[in-house]
């Protein structure tokens, strides 16, 4: 284990994200290319689930589209990552909100998270 | 052909250049030290035999013992021959790996599978099975069917693919790419998987 420790901090640079948890409202602003055309698009949803560890650690973000859910797991460490935006803190009570799949309009809000500890 | 003895580290995935996150099987290589020479005059093909891994002298057989009191070096785990080594190291010297890899070539990984018990046929041979759980089907849907004719030929051919031991044997796979090599860890990251668990030794060649 110690092995791929060493192999994770020596090929993955460095990156500084704003800390965020499961329940937060968040914009994810990644690279996408397009033939030789580079461009940026948002994604802006909850996030249901941080998963894994080191390098290969990834959370999910849920959003409504159209009346569609749409969910996307990105990498931490993925290079296509410009920024992340945290826009609400959410006050859940479980580390995965799959039960947000379940559920839709009205039922399907997350709770605002107003104090937030330093 | 040029290659040197592993030991499986483990799996991960890194991304590239192109910012494509590729799967990778992390291996110490090496070092090895060179147990014999062979050559064409003594042994009629000429080869380097190399090996890894430290072992304790009691577990050692005296037979083997000698043979590496031979190269003067210390009992080793694993012994690897490879024929048409290109090197110039003598007998007891040691073989690291960026001096027989490098990024961006291909390699060969020979390793003894994970042994997956007494398994089916649809795992073992690949058999499709039936995918239909209804139309008159109750519990046959990994059975192998049919193995044979009736009164002619009133036996079953050798060699029919039926359930059995799976896994543990040795496994050949062929042009992983090299993507990293750390040579002050001794460590090289290969693209894709490489057979056995953690901790297996694994022969690369080139």
């Amino acid at each position: 284990m110690d092995a791929i420790k060493f192999v994770h901090e020596q090929m993955t640079p460095k990156k500084e994200l704003p800390a965020f948890r499961p329940g937060d409202n968040i914009i994810v602003s990644y690279k996408i290319v397009e033939g030789e055309k580079e461009r940026i698009q948002n994604f802006r949803g909850d996030v249901i689930q941080i998963n894994g560890e080191g390098a290969t650690k990834t959370f999910t973000v849920r959003k409504i589209s159209n009346g569609v859910g749409v969910e996307r797991i990105f990498p931490f460490a993925a290079p296509g990552i410009v920024e992340i935006k945290v826009t609400k803190r959410g006050k859940v009570r479980r580390a995965k909100l799959f039960y947000l799949r379940g559920l839709v309009g009205k039922k399907a809000r997350i709770k605002e998270r107003k104090f937030v500890k330093k | 052909m040029n290659g040197l003895i592993g030991k499986k580290i483990g799996m991960t995935s890194v991304y590239n250049d192109a910012g494509r996150n590729v799967p990778c099987t992390v291996i110490e290589v090496g070092p090895c030290v060179v147990t014999q020479v062979k050559t064409a005059e003594s042994d009629g093909y000429s080869a380097i035999q190399v090996g890894f891994s430290e072992a304790k002298a009691k577990n050692t057989s005296k037979a083997l013992q000698g043979h590496f009191d031979n190269a003067k070096t210390t009992p080793k785990r694993k012994v690897a021959e490879f024929r048409d080594f290109e090197t110039d190291k003598a007998l007891g010297e040691t073989i690291t790996v960026d001096e027989v890899f490098e990024e961006g070539d291909f390699v060969n990984a020979i390793g003894t599978s994970k042994g997956k018990g007494f398994q089916g046929v649809v795992k073992r041979h690949g058999f499709a099975g039936v995918n239909d759980a209804t139309h008159g089907q109750h519990n046959r849907q990994r059975a192998p069917g049919s193995i044979g004719a009736a009164s002619y030929p009133a036996k079953v051919f050798k060699g029919m693919r039926m359930a059995g031991r799976d896994g543990g044997r040795q496994v050949k796979i062929q042009n992983l790419e090299v993507v990293k090599i750390f040579a002050e860890r001794n460590l090289m990251l290969v693209k894709g998987a490489v057979p056995g668990h953690k901790g297996a030794y694994v022969i690369l060649e080139k």
